[in-house]
């Protein structure tokens, strides 16, 4: 009895997955949907949901999840001062859509999320090490996850250029989307690990 | 009531002072947008032309991050100059960014003025 209640609890469960990554699959279009990336495609880091951060920071470039960095990570990132000189851009923002926009990243921030991928982007970080602003890109996790990426497929390849440029082989990145079956590093396709 | 008319008439071209002084000139802001302005910091000089391009009817793209910028010209892209807020955000980092300093109220209505007729 208890077994076949097992088996339909499963049964179910594969269910819920089949249906929630159907829906991702056809979202991401074609490309992902050609390799059938479904078993996987569920959100390693929550999707941006707040509009004002999209429109603010996603006109320059991807509007990086909350929980790829951790809040102390991301109160130095929207202090003032740091968003005269934003990695080399002048970010500068209104104090309401500041304010507004670093409550937001840091009620979502790595340290703060439940995703058990987002959560690793805090580990190790240390608010005081290095003399710029953090880089998601430094953060610990990251550097383990690409440290076999060779150079001439990120920084040598002209369609990526570096690893700030997160879509560029992760396809489903917009969407919180991380996990090896979604990887698709232009000439050179997808990456085995 | 003599008084007040002189008031009206003062307030009057108080109103109309600054509306002159902005009379926006579109050739001089089609000159400033390739204008290059050499960097403190050893980057590449910089113009307007760096991210949006010289054609303003084709997209352009952020220098730093490659992101595609949707065309600045009204003519292909309605959705340009509408939003006031939007304008003097841009104008503001943008000025910062390639000038190395805020744009005067005149290059900003010349710059406008150039976009409008794109």
């Amino acid at each position: 009895m208890t077994h076949r209640k097992g088996i339909l609890i499963l049964l179910g469960l594969g269910l819920i997955t089949f249906g929630t990554a159907g829906v991702a699959v056809s979202d991401d279009g074609d490309r992902n949907g050609k390799r059938g990336g479904w078993l996987t495609a569920r959100a390693d880091v929550a999707p941006v949901a707040n509009a004002t951060y999209g429109e603010e920071c996603g006109s320059c470039h991807l509007a990086y999840q909350p929980g790829l960095l951790p809040a102390p990570a991301w109160a130095q990132v929207m202090d003032p001062a740091a968003l005269g000189d934003h990695y080399g851009d002048e970010a500068t923002l209104a104090e309401t859509l500041r304010t507004g926009i670093l409550a937001y990243l840091t009620a979502h921030a790595a340290d703060q999320a439940s995703e058990v991928r987002s959560r690793a982007f805090a580990v190790g970080f240390d608010a005081h090490a290095g003399t710029g602003l953090p880089r998601i890109t430094e953060t610990r996790y990251f550097k383990r996850k690409h440290d076999r990426v060779p150079t001439s497929l990120v920084a040598g390849n002209p369609d990526v250029g570096s690893f700030s440029q997160c879509p560029a082989c992760h396809r489903g990145a917009a969407k919180g989307i991380y996990n090896d079956s979604q990887i698709d590093i232009p000439g050179h396709g997808p990456w085995k690990d | 009531m003599k008084t007040s008319l002189v008031l009206a008439l003062a307030a009057a071209g108080a109103l109309s002072l600054p509306a002159t002084l902005l009379a926006a000139d579109a050739a001089a802001g089609k000159a400033g947008w390739s204008k290059e302005y050499p960097q403190s910091d050893g980057s590449p000089a910089r113009s307007c032309v760096t991210c949006h391009g010289k054609d303003l009817t084709q997209p352009g793209r952020q220098a730093n991050t490659g992101k595609v910028i949707e065309p600045l010209a009204p003519s292909v892209n309605p959705k340009r100059l509408t939003d006031q807020a939007k304008i003097e955000k841009w104008l503001l980092r943008n000025c910062k960014w390639t000038l190395g300093r805020e744009c005067t109220a005149t290059e900003k209505a010349d710059f406008v003025a150039y976009i409008k007729t794109q």
